[in-house]
């Protein structure tokens, strides 16, 4: 499944000096399976992204090519080799899944093109896999659950059960709350996850529930998480087993939440690294532009995306369209010289984002749609723990 | 072990054995009697499930939106035979398969330009979201009883339709002998049309009971249709006893493989071997008796009376 954004194509026509080459950039997401909502947003983001930059960065002309990873390893790897390969881009971002990013990652490294992740943070690729040629707008997959366990510490929480899928973000999730958490771990769940994903949690939450445990810990993004968030609302946990989650209750599993009449899910606290409340320009820009656009809030997902965008462009219009030179491409890419929604943005000595993590909670907007707002923050630019097992070459 | 947990556990499993009979009836039904392997049969669970859906939201009733989404899913069940399954009887399975799995691909992606690719959720009654107490602390979802009590209503019915009426003999007769059948007057190409529409119904109702738990997706019943074909092969195919009875098998055992699996692999060793096997094994759990079957047994459990 392949969509080229016309936007680049019409501005090259209609411009005099369309004579450059356009730099492009491929963009791997999930396009089918129920997982294509979180898809979805990411290329709405991407689309507003282009608008916003007129299709350019400087004088050059940008394309986007969208491919689907089908929620898949596999298919993950041939869409990027395809776009590395056929299309010959300058630039692979996207990627929403740990594991299709992990199994990805060399057909883009080896070809020495740039790599830039718009949501999954393996911890691999934070640490000993790091490479110069891999940027991150997102986070390490670590970082937000031990954001999450160190509320859970202040809120008193003894002991608390864990539910995430069985892969590499999965994992991941588990083991950051398992850092900073200072409870004890009453038991842990890893389910079947991919494009036949286990959806039924009914034996778990038994066993979540049985454990005695303070508090429960999830992680399921995506289509997932409405799934899992009904479950517990029918299994009547909300008094006896308080939910603590991370990428589950979000732009994307909200409204289809409010529109079955969830209200247990109002006032559930969550952690991230971006709230469409944040207050600086370009956040207020794309929030209301995409609400405008799109008719309903943007996700973590998108505005990661929309970073990417503004990275890549940022660091073309800097070198003038002439990508020739990769030195001077990764040192412009690593100034992160571009107006981030987060309102700052650094990278770390690996490449991953250096930034500020908010304690967020699920509230009514003055519409009456259910959104997020900011509560207060938790980590002020926080580091991954894998950055210290990164040696970049 | 706590009684409380393992008896949760156990009518968790009976919930899903008893959604993995009604994919499985209709799949054995149209396996057996019509010897056509329909890999579609999963897309008919999904649009029960997006049909119930968007009816519910149109209503505002659960309950009103199932009746009518049963003979729409019928219907649909019936043109995909009469204009996909029929031309294709008399070619062999490979056929069938390529057919059926471009069908999928076909229905899958329809469904996202219909509904988008958000899926749909499915607001239940107040009565249906509460939590009825056993005994003691015991609580179970009331929708989960629903499942159940539906689910096992539906089996009744099914064996009352194939053996005690004119047409389940009939059905019974076509599963055992085809060309008989025909050969004494029958219009087996109604027959055939019928029983597709009742195979089609009944994994329709399963995709409509599931979804408001785990709301309608596209592709949820690709995962579900490889569980529903272990659970034939288990049962032997054509037979609605097999599918009923490898059904709650199965049923029982991944849930309480998944329950328990990690407890028992504790004993012998250490935690965190156990926690990173357990998920692993468990998944493998259900394929691993279906080996055996093949195996030991490789007409099934329960295969159908053929002369």
């Amino acid at each position: 499944m392949r969509k080229v954004t016309t936007l680049a194509l019409a501005a090259s026509l209609l411009s005099t000096a369309a004579f450059a080459e356009p730099v492009k950039i491929g963009f791997v997401t999930t396009l089918t399976t129920g997982a294509a909502v979180i898809g979805q947003d990411m290329t709405n983001a991407v689309d507003l992204a282009m608008e916003h930059l007129g299709g350019k960065a400087g004088d050059t002309e940008l394309e986007v090519i969208y491919a689907d990873d089908g929620f898949a390893p596999e298919t993950g790897k041939q869409a990027t080799d395809k776009l590395v390969k056929q299309d010959d881009v300058d630039f692979v971002a996207g990627y929403i899944w740990s594991h299709v990013l992990l199994a990805s990652r060399k057909s883009v490294l080896d070809a020495d093109k740039i790599l830039i992740s718009a949501n999954a943070g393996p911890s691999q690729m934070a640490g000993k896999l790091c490479d110069k040629n891999f940027f991150s707008t997102s986070w390490q997959n670590d970082q937000t659950p031990m954001a999450m366990g160190d509320v859970l510490n202040t809120q008193g929480v003894k002991s608390l059960y864990l539910m995430a899928p069985n892969y590499a973000a999965g994992k991941d999730m588990t083991a950051g709350v398992e850092r900073t958490f200072k409870g004890e771990i009453a038991g842990k769940d890893l389910t079947k996850w991919g494009a036949d994903a286990q959806l039924d949690f009914s034996a778990e939450l038994a066993k979540a529930k049985a454990s005695g445990a303070d508090g429960l810990f999830v992680f399921y993004p995506g289509a997932a998480g409405g799934a899992f968030i009904k479950q517990y609302q029918q299994a009547g946990l909300k008094d006896t087993l308080p939910l603590y989650s991370v990428f589950t209750v979000d732009a994307i599993s909200l409204p289809k939440l409010q529109q079955a009449g969830f209200t247990d899910v109002l006032g559930s606290k969550v952690t991230q690294q971006w709230d469409p409340s944040l207050d600086n320009e370009a956040n207020k820009k794309f929030v209301t532009d995409f609400k405008a656009k799109y008719g309903h809030y943007p996700s973590y997902y998108g505005a990661q995306s929309y970073d990417a965008i503004m990275l890549i462009a940022s660091a073309v219009e800097k070198l003038g369209g002439d990508l020739s030179d990769k030195d001077a491409l990764r040192a412009a890419l690593k100034e992160a010289d571009f107006d981030s929604v987060r309102g700052k943005f650094k990278f770390g000595t690996n490449n991953m984002p250096v930034e500020d993590f908010f304690l967020r909670e699920v509230v009514e907007d003055e519409d009456g749609v259910w959104t997020t707002k900011v509560v207060e923050t938790v980590y002020t630019d926080h580091v991954d723990t894998y950055a210290a097992d990164c040696k970049m070459n | 072990m706590d009684t409380s947990l393992l008896v949760i556990q156990t009518l968790n499993g009976l919930q899903l054995g008893l959604l993995l009979f009604l994919v499985a009836s209709g799949l054995t039904l149209v396996f057996g009697i019509l010897d056509f392997v329909n890999l579609a049969h999963g897309s008919l669970y999904m649009l029960g499930a997006f049909f119930c859906a968007t009816l519910t939201i149109w209503f505002g009733s659960f309950i009103l939106a199932l009746l009518i989404s049963l003979p729409i899913t019928a219907l649909v069940g019936y043109l995909v035979e009469r204009f996909v399954a029929r031309p294709l009887y008399s070619r062999d399975h490979l056929d069938h398969v390529l057919a059926t799995f471009g069908l999928i691909l076909v229905i899958d992606t329809l469904t996202h330009m219909i509904w988008g690719p958000e899926g749909l959720a499915v607001p239940l009654p107040d009565w249906l979201r509460g939590q009825v107490t056993l005994w003691g602390d015991t609580v179970v979802p009331t929708f989960r009883l629903m499942i159940i009590g539906a689910g096992l209503a539906a089996a009744g019915g099914l064996f009352w339709l194939v053996n005690h009426t004119r047409l389940g003999m009939l059905i019974r007769a076509g599963a055992s002998n085809r060309t008989m059948v025909s050969a004494l007057g029958i219009d087996i190409e109604m027959l055939f049309g019928l029983v597709f529409a009742l195979g089609a119904a009944l994994a329709g109702l399963a995709g409509m009971l599931i979804a408001p738990i785990t709301e309608a997706n596209i592709g949820m019943g690709n995962g579900i249709i490889i569980t529903a074909f272990v659970v034939i092969i288990v049962g032997g195919i054509g037979s609605i006893k097999g599918a009923f009875i490898a059904a709650l098998l199965i049923g029982l055992i991944d849930t309480l493989g998944r329950s328990f699996l990690d407890d028992i692999f504790t004993l012998f060793m250490s935690p965190t071997a156990a926690e990173n096997s357990a998920p692993a094994i468990s998944a493998m759990l259900i394929y691993i008796i279906m080996a055996c079957v093949l195996a030991f047994r490789p007409q099934g459990l329960f295969p159908p009376k053929v002369r």
